[in-house]
This record gives structure tokens, sequence and C-alpha cells, in this order.
């Protein structure tokens, strides 16, 4: 029976739940030293002086490293981050990056609260702790960046001494013209929007181990793309890639959060390296907090030209990106934001604007969604506005704009973030969005809304639509192996951060092999295993690595059978693999096991290798509809009702598929309702723990519904479409439109994410808070 | 204040941890959850936060569900720890393991030893609850990965196969 499409229950989960994992801080190497770093506590400063008799005296403590003690070390050295903008991207657009340079710890000046200053080495983790407490760091405190307009009026001088002011990175996107679009409108709306300061928040916090006794340089860190982790050290060290050997080990959550390579996965190596003896540093959910990258943070200022009959003809917006202390997420979010702004709509002409500040704030970069979320709030918020202007529904405004089937593939005018020209591959925008309004029950809410209003509660329905890229390059590799006892071992470059990796991937592979998946191996995260490859990121595995595994299993498949059919003396073409064995058809007599085909004598091993370059984004797609009810006094937003209708093409795992859904849908009402990073006029951190960045909890989260389209891509052999961000997208714009319903006033728009009580009671019409 | 604290007291810690006896000199300081991971070599405890908020290292202590990291390993000695390690039946997973395996009521699996320890801990208190009772014993567990849906639903589903059948319900 075919695997693949069917909800096959997990091969990982045994380990997990008696105890078998090894994250990264499970790992024990006798004498490792342990790390704890003293982070600045100003957001700008100059470094006067740092003490640490105090903390080389404390008891266990081995040795303490500064700035000063790493000399050239410490760097700088320019950011190891993704490009910047590839060839298509500056051809056709103008784009402006400045390229960056890190330390490893602070040199003499902090730029934002959490910044690595240094770190103490100790025998165990609580004596490395005893001895950060006892640094002593002079600061002289400058006056912080704290926001957008400070920055632009370069408060306290420029951030960055060698730029003449804080502008980190511009782009500019121009498709028809839109001045003749918007002088021929019969509307136009206009407004602000903001999405707050975020996080990943997975519950595994990052660390670092090294270990420079093994042959070959051993570092092990919580990271999605350990490969590119890999080329940063061996630039970092001046080595071959070959001489540094990365392993991602099983992963606690990543979110984008563990895709850069950060300060501390440079220095715990050179560290290790320096002692002769391995190093390991754990962080603390507070250093997760402080020093771990933020995200979204975009001000949009959007506009829309409209017809009478509510026709999209123009849009118009100029964000801004508070980046915080360096330019480490360069183009990449904010250009997707851009990419996916037109998202499932008709728009004929376009002109976006993006500017991205430094402030003295952790480093913006990825988070799942990785701009999406940020493109689809303001998006979808204008339209509802604009529906309201024109007494259109806000349903029958996006069906008049939304691409049809028949105009698929669609070119929407704009450049995608590899360069090549945006294309949306098939699938039914509208007929998924019809689906969500029926699966919602919105005829329904609607009714039960207007009976709600005569009791005085407040019930409203928002919708989102989006797309999302997925299936980004480079090319992956996938081995296939068949090993001597039989089985088939696959070996891949990205590690799984609980996306289920050796599950479906071996589902794959079995299928394309002819075996049961008991059968299959997957090895994953270790560069060690595998010479390239990228990252768990991008919603890219199933689409890329899925494929080259597919292709690899296949491969092997016909391998093996060659081998069969000359040890059978029959045609390969006669020959089926089945219970383990390679029999020839309607004389299943007549076979040899896998194992036998495996023997040394039977031939050189058996192994096929299949790469896949996906060329372009395959576009995923879907509608979340929300019912809300708002209490009329605290503003307390109860989700009623929550449909997601969703296209990634084939499933091959729906339960899979569901789960990455539905978790990220969390990640999304988080953002929508409760979750933001805030910082104070001096540049603190007020929310730098769960019990002040409130992540959802079992009783803040509905169950949501999730329904498929299943539209294949041609871009990709299996005709799937990557999902692992999508849920993420829809929540802040669907849970906005459908609270903003359900306050029903006229000049109550909902301009940011989140939307705490406060804001939403705010809001609130008060003759319909008082209770009479 | 670092200098009023002294940080080399030691003293013996005793307990019995799924079914074992587990002694060691350690610090006064050593909180539980550092006690099972270190001393007890017990992996699936984890640590996600240092405030008490995430619960990915629950246990269970003298069968109440605890999070180990508010506790220090002293406070633990003479008394019964649970961990996830020692649920499961040799081969066979216990129900509430099962369960979750079933409902794919995990992804990273870094909450995972937490939850499965409250899941148990609520079911031994109300064997057939509902899943607003579900949603509010499991409130004070954090997970990132599966917005809880099939948590809920692996709690329902183990609720059904550990509960007393028949007379036993009422």
């Amino acid at each position: 029976m075919k695997l693949t499409g069917t909800s096959v229950r997990r091969v990982e989960d045994r380990a997990i739940l008696t105890g078998g994992t090894r994250y990264l801080d499970d790992i024990r190497i006798p004498g490792t030293l342990h790390c704890s770093m003293v982070r600045s506590q100003f957001a700008r400063a100059d470094l006067v002086s740092i003490d640490v008799s105090g903390a080389e005296s404390t008891p266990g403590v081995v040795r303490v490293f500064t700035a000063t003690d790493l000399g050239n070390a410490n760097g700088p050295i320019p950011q190891p981050t993704w490009s910047a903008a590839p060839e298509g991207l500056q051809q056709h657009v103008e784009v402006m990056s400045r390229p960056e340079h890190v330390h490893l710890l602070a040199p003499g000046r902090v730029r934002y609260v959490g910044e690595p200053v240094a770190a103490v080495l100790a025998t165990s983790p609580y004596a490395a702790a005893d001895g950060a407490r006892e640094v002593y760091a002079d600061y002289e405190p400058r006056e912080p960046v704290v926001d957008l307009d400070g920055s632009r009026n370069l408060v306290g001088g420029p951030l960055n001494d060698s730029w003449p002011d804080n502008l980190a990175a511009r782009f500019v996107i121009r498709k028809g013209d839109v001045d003749l679009a918007f002088a021929r409108a019969d509307h136009m709306v206009s407004g602000t929007f903001r999405s707050g300061r975020q996080t990943g928040t997975p519950i595994e916090p990052r660390g670092v181990l090294a270990d420079p006794t093994r042959p070959v340089f051993t570092v092990w860190s919580s990271n999605q793309a350990p490969h590119w982790l890999r080329d940063a050290l061996a630039s970092y060290f001046g080595l071959d890639p070959g001489e540094i050997r990365v392993v991602a080990p099983d992963v606690g959550g990543g979110f984008g959060i563990k895709s850069m390579v950060y300060p501390e996965e440079l220095l715990i190596p050179e560290l290790a390296r320096r002692m002769s003896t391995p190093v390991k540093w754990v962080e603390t959910r507070t250093e997760n907090f402080l020093a771990a990258v933020h995200a979204r943070d975009q001000q949009h200022h959007i506009e829309l030209a409209l017809a009478g009959d509510g026709r999209f003809l123009g849009l118009r917006d100029r964000f801004a990106t508070d980046a915080g202390a360096s330019n480490l997420e360069s183009l990449i979010v904010p250009y997707n934001t851009a990419a996916h702004l037109q998202g499932t709509y008709r728009i004929p002409a376009v002109h976006i604007v993006h500017e991205s500040y430094l402030t003295n704030k952790a480093p913006l970069s990825a988070y799942r969604g990785a701009g999406r979320p940020e493109a689809v709030f303001p998006m979808e918020r204008i339209i509802d506005v604009a529906a309201r202007k024109l007494g259109i529904d806000p349903a029958t405004v996006r069906q008049r704009n939304m691409i049809t089937r028949d105009e698929m593939p669609y070119h929407a005018g704009v450049r995608y973030r590899d360069g090549t020209p945006l294309s949306l591959d098939g699938g039914d925008y509208r007929g998924v969005f019809d689906e969500a309004l029926r699966r919602a029950g919105v005829e329904y809410w609607r009714e039960e809304q207007a009976r709600a209003r005569t009791e005085g509660r407040l019930v409203g329905i928002g919708y989102a639509n989006y797309i999302e890229g997925t299936g980004i390059g480079p090319t992956e590799t996938a081995v296939a192996v068949l090993e001597p006892d039989g089985a088939v071992a696959i070996t891949v470059a990205v590690p799984s951060q609980g996306q289920g990796h050796a599950t479906v991937l071996g589902q794959l592979a079995a299928d394309a092999m002819g075996v049961p998946l008991e059968s299959v191996t997957v090895r994953q995260g270790d560069t060690g295993l595998i010479a390239t490859g990228g990252g768990t990121i991008a919603s890219r595995t199933a689409v890329v690595v899925g494929t080259a595994v597919s292709v690899a299993g296949a491969e092997l498949r016909s391998r093996v059978l060659d081998r069969a059919a000359g040890l059978l003396e029959v045609d390969p073409g006669d020959l089926t693999i089945e219970d383990g064995r390679v029999s020839v058809v309607g004389a299943p007599a007549r076979s040899v096991s896998l194992a036998g085909c495996s023997e040394p004598g039977a031939g050189p091993p058996l192994e096929a290798t299949a790469g896949f370059d996906p060329g372009r984004v395959t576009f995923a797609y879907g509608t979340h509809v929300a019912v809300v009810e708002v209490h009329p006094i605290t503003g307390h937003v109860t989700i009623l009702k929550y449909v997601v209708v969703h296209d990634c093409g084939k499933l091959i795992n729906p339960m899979i598929v569901d789960g990455q859904v539905v978790g990220g849908i969390a990640q999304g009402v988080g953002a929508a309702l409760s979750e933001e990073l805030l910082y104070d006029e001096s540049g603190q951190l007020a929310t730098a723990s769960f019990l002040d960045y409130q992540i959802p909890r079992t009783t803040d989260m509905p169950t949501p519904e999730v329904y498929h389209f299943e539209t294949p891509s041609e871009l990709n052999p299996l005709g799937v479409r990557g999902v692992g961000e999508a849920g993420t997208i829809g929540p802040p714009a669907a849970l906005a439109g459908a609270i903003e319903d359900a306050i029903g006033k006229a000049d109550a728009v909902i301009d940011r994410c989140p939307m705490p009580p406060s804001y939403v009671a705010g809001l609130i019409d008060p003759a319909v808070a008082s209770p009479d | 204040m670092g200098e009023d604290v002294t940080t080399d007291l030691r003293v013996a810690v005793s307990m019995t941890v799924n079914g074992e006896p587990v002694t060691a000199l350690v610090e006064t300081r050593l909180l539980l959850a550092h006690f099972l991971r270190e001393e007890a070599g017990l992996a699936a405890v984890r640590i996600g936060c240092d405030t008490t908020s995430c619960g990915a290292c629950a246990v269970l202590l003298d069968g109440r569900a605890i999070k180990s990291c508010t506790l220090f390993a002293v406070q633990a000695s003479g008394r019964m720890v649970t961990t996830i390690e020692g649920i499961a039946d040799d081969e066979d997973l216990h129900p509430v393991q099962a369960a979750f395996r079933e409902e794919h009521a995990l992804q990273c699996g870094f909450c995972t030893s937490g939850f499965v320890m409250a899941t148990l801990e609520l079911l031994g208190a109300n064997p057939d609850p509902t899943e607003h009772e579900v949603r509010e014993g499991l409130s004070g567990n954090l997970c990132r990965c599966t917005g809880y849906a099939n948590i809920v639903a692996a709690a329902l589903k183990a609720a059904e196969a550990v509960r007393p059948t028949g007379d036993d319900r009422a």
C-alpha cells in the first residue's frame, strides 16, 4: 500500500515519549567546560572597563574572556547571513542593503540589552553562573534609539560608525502606473498599520557544544541549518569545510529563530579551541528573549485605489522596519513582505517603498512566516476599511478581486526574493475562499451576530487570504543506501525541529523503494554525513528535500532490481519488491532478499544520490475565517470558530500537515492577541520572560478546523507545495477583521497587532460597554 | 551579594526515582530538575524557562505533578519521583503516551514529557474530564509547536483508556 497521502503515525514519537531523545543539553562529554554569558545591561553605552577578577576567583571558574582577550578573533567579521540581494533583484529592483559586521563579544560599546560582553568558563553550569555574576562592567550610558523616529532623527548620532545615517536597507518596487490608477479611482482608502515586535520562543532555547579533541573538530548546535553554520565556522577559522563537522541534534523547535548564525555559535567553538577542551553553552529563557532574534515590527502606510464596484485599481505601500542593532535580516524578511503583499488579489498598479532602520534593540530577522503575516495584516486591513467605506460586504469585495483559476499561471508583475519573476503556479484561490465561507458557516454567523447584538453581545467575522512562496532553493541532495541487512538508509542535510522529517521523508523513500516504513531510516542534520545542503527554513523541506529523497529512492530501487535481475537471471522489468524480497512477478518462489542483494559477494554496495533544484518557488495559499466574541467591557476576545481552507498541493502525511497548520495558527493567535516584545524608553526589554511575553496556553486556543484543496504543483514531481508557515500568516489579519466587525463602530479601525484586551476595550463604543 | 552565598555546602540527598533509589552528595541549591538530569541521568526532564512558566520539567512527586525546577533536590529527599522514563510497561507505552502518539500531540518533543506528566495527574484526579477541564488542567504547561488541539484530544483519548469501566464510573 502506498504510504504517501496517509496519516502514518510518526516514527519519532516513541523515543520522545520514553526519554530516548538527545537535545543539545543532553549531550555529555567528560571534561566539558560550561559557559555563562555576561550580557549588556544597557541599550547603548560605552564599555569603559570590565573587571573579571571576582569572577576568576569564583570557585569552579576556569577562565573569563572579554573582547580584549579574544583580540583579532573577536572580529569584526562579515555578518554570516543569507546573501543580500540575488542578481535578479539587483537588475530589476532598486535595492540597497548596507553590509554588516559582527563581533563575538561587545568591543568597547554595547548596542542592545543582552549583547554578549564576556564569557565565563567553569566546571559546572552553576559555577559559571556564579562567575558571571561577579563580572563588573563599567558602562558610560548614551542616549538610546528606541523607535523609528529616533533612528531617523539620528538620536545620539549614527549607530554604525561607518554609516552616515541609520538606514540599514531600502528597496523600491514598481508595477504599472500607480499615480494614474489613483487619479482615475472612484475611491481611495488609506491607513497606517503596525505588526508588533515578536519572537518565536522555541521551548528549547539555543545551545552550542564544541569539542576540539575529536579527530574532526565537532560542533553541536540547536540550529536549523547546520551546513550554513559549518560554512560560517570554516570561513571564521580559515579551515576547509571538511575540517569541521556541525551536528544539529534533536532540536526542540526552531521557527526561524534558530536559522541564523549567532555570535555565540562562533564564540563557543573559538573558546573550545583556545581551551583545548569541550565547551558548552545553553541559553536561559531570559537570554532567549534578550538576544535571540526578534521579528515582525513593521509599520505600513498603505493606500488602496478602487473602482466604484470595489475592484482594486492601485496599491501604494510605504513601510519601515525597526531592524534592531544590526542589519541581520537585510532584505530577506521585508522583501518577502513586499513580494507577498498583493497576495491572492488582482492589482494592476503597485508602488512599494521599504526602509529598514537600526535601533538599540535585539536584531530582527526571520520568524515563521518571515514577512508574510506582516504583508497580509495591512493588506487585509485596508480591504476591510475599503469594504466599509463602499458599503460592500467584506467577503464580496474580496471575491471581486481574487485571482481565478482561469487566470493561472498568474504573473504578479513583481520579482520574488530569489530574483525570479513572481508567478502564481496554479490553484483555485476564489474556490478556496468560497469553501472557507461555507465551512465557517458565515451565513449562520451573520444571523447570530445580529441576534447577539440585540443582547448586547459583540460577535464578528473576519477573513484573511494569503499566498506563500514555498520550496525555495538551493539544491538539496539525498543519498539512499541499501544496508547489509536489506534496510534502506536515507541521508539528507536538513534537520527536523519537530516537523517529522523521519516520518515524511521515510514515507517518500519507502514508496519509492517499495518497502515498508519500518525498513527505512532517515539520517539528518549532520555535515559529517552529507557534504552539502541548505536548512530547514522557508517551508522548503517537503518540496526540495522530499523530491530529492523520492528520486534517490526510485533510483536505488532500479539499481536493486538490476542487481536482483542478475542474480535471478531474469529481466529487471519482471521483478517486484515485496516483503523485503525481490521476486519475479507471477513466480514469487524465484526471489532474492534485499539483504541478499547487498551482500558483498553480490557486487559493490548499492546506493543512489539525487539532487533537486526547484528553480523557483511553488505557491501555497489559503483562507482563514475567524469568528469571535468580544467582551463589551473588558475587550477580552473569545474565538468562537476558526476555519482554514488551505492548498499545499499533494499531502504526504495529512496528520502532520494539519499539525503544522494548527501549530502555526497558535503562533498567529499569539501574534494577534497577546505577544509583544516591549522596550521602555531606556531600551530595557520589559517582556523578557514567559510571565510577561504571553504565548498562548491551552485555555487561549480554539480547536481550529482545517480543510484542504490539493492542486498539484507542476514544479516538482511530487506535486507538493510547502506548508510549514501557512498557519502563522492569517490569524492577525483574520482576528483583526473579526474583532473590528464585532465592535461595529464606524471609526474604530484596528491598526495594530497584537490587540490585547486593553487595546480592544478602548475601541468599543461606551454606549455598548455600559451595562444598560 | 554574591559574597554572602556559600556555594560549597553539600548535602546527601536520597530519593526513589522511577522505583530505583538514587543517592548523591549535592549542593543544597541544586534544583530537583538538575538532580534528575545530572544525578539520575533522566534526560526527558527538560528546562525551557527560568520562571516556572513552561512546565517542561514536570514530574510526579509522590504522585502529584510538580515543576521540578521550582524545588531544591533536598526538598524531595526521601520522597518518590516518577518521570516519563518510568511510566511505560517495558515495550508497551502507557495509555497516555500511546494517546499522545496516536493523536499527533507532539512535534519537537521538548515540552512533551511535561504534558504527559501533567496529563497523568489530571486523569488521576479527574478520570472523566470535559474538554474544558482538560484545557484548565494543562494550562500550566507551554507548547509552541502543536497549538494544543491534539494534546487536548490525546488527554481525552487517554482518559477513555485509563478510567475504570462500568459501575466505577458513575
